[in-house]
């Protein structure tokens, strides 16, 4: 209870620290940056690059554009929510299609080894070229492409998200104790109630990490798609727009990256949950 | 011989006969094993008989072919009057292992009851059943627990009611005490004599302690290695009721001595043909 109390204090407290720490910095450090050992490496100070912290919060409460009704917090948090319905569209798809290609892999050694190096090689191809050749593959017309381009965001997030999946699924398959698997045997038991019952339970403290890091690939691969692709909604474009106004309106684009944030944070609390109702069952670590 | 052999011999049920059975692992390549050659052996309906042996003689391939979980180079395996393969389909063994084998994500009861589910038992049947076989090892009150929060002993007594669960008349142990302290094995060897009484069970038990074989079998079973075959059976015939007494009997001195010398046979040719190996 005690340590359920310490977490619920220190979140908010990460928050006030990251913000005392910019602002420290921005009271004394160079006000036009500086350089270490000749290379220009300390950030700039000055109002226009970093902005106050409390500017910033207060951005969120004014209109996006001078003279609008909206404010540009209600502008970020729709995009924010947008690019979360597609990045977890994107992290389920790529639970589902990692943990379905890692199942075929362990029943069938011919798929394991034709796929497995196709997988890695996937793996190394830059991500930010992908959203192109999606679109391109997929043969939308000029008037699709603006509407559709979620789809080729969500393919994007999928293929993020699916390989560590399916690789700690192979491995949670492939690491099913020896004498577990022969007490099934002495049972008759057929291969696929073996999988159920055996194989997938005890791979699951396989599976559940990898869940996180899909989770936190599935933001990532949206995001980048949504700036690659000019996806006409989402945080990723506003990120990208917001940039751009930054010389007049510095603040602006912060309140973007507070979206992002919020983005990843939400990502992760959701996967952090999943992880926990997976592992209930499991003995507690350094059991 | 004292009335209870004389009984089995007139009765002559026979729950498993292994005629002629012979296993040679990775046959024709350079690290071939001849692990089992021509073993005859039968184990009558209700009888206790341990295994013993010399690590590498082969006592847990013989229980592992009469599992029908490998399959013999030659020779005839038949269990409860039907082929070793259709025997296991049927699930007419339960089988106990060194490492108890629970699921560490279901709990006591659900463990018991996997054997059941395989079987396509209804849930209420299933937990009528896990209920039964939580008293008959003494852990009633242990039903919700996670195995990970029980001690080696109960995970073992645990494992074996999972493995008695559907009511086989055939147990195969394979030195199902073997993890666990002295006091916790003499408490376990005890326990499972007085389930064997209660249910009836017969029981083929791999071990390579002596005191072990003898407490708890009707007839042991010597076994030597390269290749593994049967070198000596010994008829225990202390009865059935043993208690903590019977461990300090003359008798079961006797016996005792009489397997450690059967054994000691078999230590002589593993160091001669060790040393041929070499």
């Amino acid at each position: 209870m005690t340590a359920r109390l310490r977490r619920l204090i220190m979140f908010p407290l990460a928050f006030v620290f990251v913000a005392a720490l910019w602002e420290a910095y921005k009271a004394v450090g160079p006000e036009n940056g500086g350089t270490v050992l000749g290379i220009r490496l300390l950030p700039r100070t000055a109002d226009r690059a970093m902005p106050h912290v409390w500017e910033m919060v207060s951005r969120l409460g004014r209109p996006e554009v001078r003279g609008g009704k909206e404010t540009i917090l209600s502008v970020v948090a729709s995009a924010t929510w947008y690019s979360f319905k597609v990045a977890l569209a994107a992290f389920v798809i790529g639970a589902l299609l990692g943990i379905a290609v890692a199942v075929l892999m362990a029943r069938f050694r011919l798929v394991e080894r034709a796929l497995m190096p196709y997988l890695i090689v996937s793996q190394t191809v830059p991500i930010i070229v992908l959203g192109p050749l999606i679109i391109g593959l997929m043969a939308y017309g000029s008037r699709d492409l603006v509407s559709k381009t979620w789809i080729a965001a969500i393919l994007l997030g999928v293929f993020l998200a699916f390989f560590p999946v399916a690789v700690a699924t192979l491995r949670g398959l492939q690491s099913t104790p020896p004498a577990s698997m022969e007490l099934m045997d002495s049972l008759a038991s057929p291969w696929w109630r073996t999988l159920l019952k055996l194989r997938f339970p005890a791979a699951v403290p396989y599976i559940a990490p990898a869940l996180r890091l899909a989770g936190a690939a599935a933001v990532v691969g949206v995001v980048v798609a949504e700036i690659s692709l000019g996806v006409p909604a989402g945080i990723g474009r506003l990120i990208l727009s917001y940039g751009q106004d930054a010389t007049t309106d510095p603040p602006k684009l912060y309140t973007a990256v507070f979206g992002a944030a919020a983005l990843g944070l939400a990502m992760a609390i959701l996967v952090a949950v999943i992880d926990r109702q997976m592992m209930r069952r499991h003995p507690p670590e350094g059991n | 011989m004292d009335a209870t052999v004389e009984r089995k011999a007139g009765q002559r049920q026979v729950a498993v006969r292994v005629s002629g059975v012979s296993k040679v692992f990775n046959r024709g390549a350079p690290n071939q094993v001849d692990a089992l050659v021509e073993i005859d052996l039968n184990v009558y309906k209700g009888e206790f008989v341990s295994l013993i042996g010399p690590s590498g003689c082969g006592k847990s391939t013989l229980l592992r072919l009469i599992a029908d979980l490998i399959e013999p180079t030659s020779g005839d395996l038949v269990v409860n009057g039907k082929p070793a393969h259709q025997a296991r389909l049927d699930q007419d063994y339960g089988m106990a292992f060194q490492q108890s084998g629970l699921f560490d994500w279901r709990t006591v009861e659900r463990n018991i009851e996997l054997p059941l589910e395989l079987k396509g038992w209804d849930k209420a049947r299933r937990r009528a059943r896990s209920t039964e076989m939580l008293s008959l090892v003494k852990l009633s009150e242990f039903s919700a627990h996670m195995p990970w929060q029980l001690s080696g002993g109960m995970q073992q007594r645990v494992a074996i009611a999972r493995a008695l669960a559907a009511h086989p008349e055939l147990l195969l142990m394979d030195e199902p005490f073997g993890a666990l302290d002295e006091m916790t094995r003499e408490h376990m060897q005890a326990e499972l004599l007085r389930i064997c009484s209660e249910t009836g069970t017969t029981v083929v038990f791999v071990t390579h302690s002596i005191p072990e074989a003898v407490y708890l079998a009707d007839r042991v079973v010597v076994m030597s290695p390269r290749p593994g075959r049967i070198t000596a059976t010994v008829d225990v015939g202390l009865g059935r009721d043993r208690s903590e007494l019977t461990r300090e009997a003359s008798d079961f001195f006797d016996r005792v001595t009489e397997v450690r010398e059967a054994l000691r046979g078999t230590h002589v040719g593993d160091a001669v043909s060790g040393i041929d190996d070499r």
